[in-house]
């Protein structure tokens, strides 16, 4: 175990791992996306009160429920590489950073597209959607600090820290933003009962989110291969590597 | 050689600080003068009509409150830094968190306590009711030590950067949302007439964690910094 652990530890172990992985991952996220889809856009019937514009759920949800696993992702590795100084978890932590962005993002822009019709307005200040936009601060904290410092090994522990730092604050933010929205509730806002989802719906909706959860590993894998390719530019492997081709 | 023991070297560092501030008071007036300032830009901008500045007087007074403690996050540790006594302080052989407490205990002393003097006054230019004055009292008292404690581990984090201080107001200002939001709503509650108790418990609470936690992440900050 522990053995496999160092193991995937090494940096050219792992990328030559990764780099097996990443077609087949690319196969299983191709056909967990297109059957979430297909599931999601056609079998699934329209909704009694919002019509055919709730399907963009299936796009929402998953990536909002990404962009905090994502974060998590990260304040584990910042644990790992305080307390072990892994160089693959430095690099898993910054990769992670612009993919947990686009996806909390993703979750903000198609979140403004759904409240166009339904809310009357591009954006309203809900809690979920407010606490998702500093959810977004606190990841672009994240980039911006490991860009700002030259030498990355520091850079990545000065991230580690923040990640940590971060997670911490997440439920705080989070639940105190929910508690702000309930003071001070918008008149736009229509609440919507709160009927259990229906299997129909709910069987793509978690086929989207396991086809996003299979993307963010293979982005990550794909981004993380080319960030450790630049940081051990001067080691021995990568110089093996660039002959060999 | 007799070795000090820590309280003593709290209290040392606490009073090395507030000495270095009182030889040097352009840095203590800044922050207050910039607090006050930003308060006076607002009725410029929205127009004085005494209704709609006491509906937003809690809002702009803390909110500018929030912008002056970041401004002067810099200079909890900035100094220090530049004139090597950073290092040495690392190199004691107390526990850094309790010296970066001691740290950020002066920098609260300078900065945020003027602020609490000048708050009521500000207030009342304002219009506030006069019963959420206590709770912007109190609120004050309670919060601006949370914004010098978790501030100062951004400080920490950006302190060897050139261009340090744009990346500081994005890694701290999201992390100060909870303070916002219930010290905000503590003097919006009172001057409607509300019980504020809950969110005075929060910002307690707020107090107590930062107090308990942050100084551990400052001191590996700048650990990391300093390496």
């Amino acid at each position: 175990m522990f053995l496999w652990f160092h193991k995937l530890g090494s940096p050219p172990h792992f990328y030559r791992i990764a780099g097996r992985w990443i077609p087949w991952l690319l196969a299983i996220f191709a056909v967990l996306l297109l059957s979430g889809l297909y599931g999601g856009l056609f079998v699934a019937p329209p909704d009694y009160q919002q019509g055919e514009s709730y399907r963009i759920i299936f796009i929402h949800v998953p990536s909002a429920w990404m962009s905090l696993f994502i974060y998590v992702v990260m304040a584990f590795c910042g644990v790992v590489v305080l307390v072990w100084r892994m160089k693959l978890a430095e690099v898993v932590l910054i990769s992670s950073a612009p993919i947990g962005a686009s996806f909390t993002f993703l979750a903000l822009a198609t979140g403004s597209l759904w409240g166009k019709p339904m809310w009357g307005t591009w954006w309203v200040w809900d809690a979920r959607l407010t606490s998702e936009l500093i959810l977004l601060f606190l990841y672009l904290g994240v980039i911006g600090l490991h860009n700002a410092i030259d030498d990355k090994r520091i850079a990545s522990r000065a991230v580690a820290i923040l990640a940590i730092v971060g997670v911490v604050n997440i439920p705080i933010i989070h639940y105190s933003v929910e508690w702000w929205h309930s003071l001070h509730q918008g008149p736009t806002v229509t609440k919507f009962d709160k009927p259990s989802i229906h299997l129909s719906m709910l069987i793509p909706l978690l086929l989207m989110a396991l086809a996003f959860k299979v993307y963010y590993v293979l982005t990550l894998f794909q981004s993380s291969r080319a960030e450790l390719l630049k940081r051990e530019r001067n080691s021995k492997w990568v110089e093996e590597l660039s002959r060999g081709q | 050689m007799n070795r000090l023991s820590l309280t003593q070297a709290f209290i040392f560092l606490l009073r090395r600080d507030l000495t270095l501030v009182l030889r040097n008071r352009g840095e203590f007036a800044n922050p207050l003068l910039f607090f006050i300032l930003v308060i006076t830009l607002f009725p410029l901008a929205i127009g004085a009509i005494p209704e709609l500045l006491a509906r937003i007087a809690p809002g702009i007074i803390w909110v500018a409150a929030l912008l002056a403690a970041m401004l002067s996050l810099d200079s909890i540790f900035r100094s220090d830094f530049e004139d090597g006594s950073l290092e040495q302080l690392l190199l004691s052989a107390h526990p850094m968190a309790v010296l970066v407490l001691a740290k950020v205990c002066a920098h609260w002393l300078v900065t945020g306590l003027p602020l609490l003097i000048m708050a009521p006054i500000l207030a009342e230019m304002l219009g506030m009711a006069e019963e959420a004055q206590g709770i912007l009292f109190i609120t004050i008292l309670l919060g601006t030590p949370v914004l010098s404690l978790i501030g100062s581990i951004g400080v920490a984090l950006t302190i060897g950067l050139r261009k340090g201080g744009i990346i500081l107001s994005l890694l701290v200002l999201p992390l100060y949302v909870p303070v916002l939001i219930f010290a905000a709503s503590a003097i919006d509650g009172a001057s409607a007439g509300f019980e504020v108790t809950k969110q005075i418990n929060m910002l307690l609470a707020f107090l107590f964690l930062a107090l308990s936690l942050s100084p551990w992440a400052t001191a590996s900050a700048l650990r990391m910094s300093m390496s």
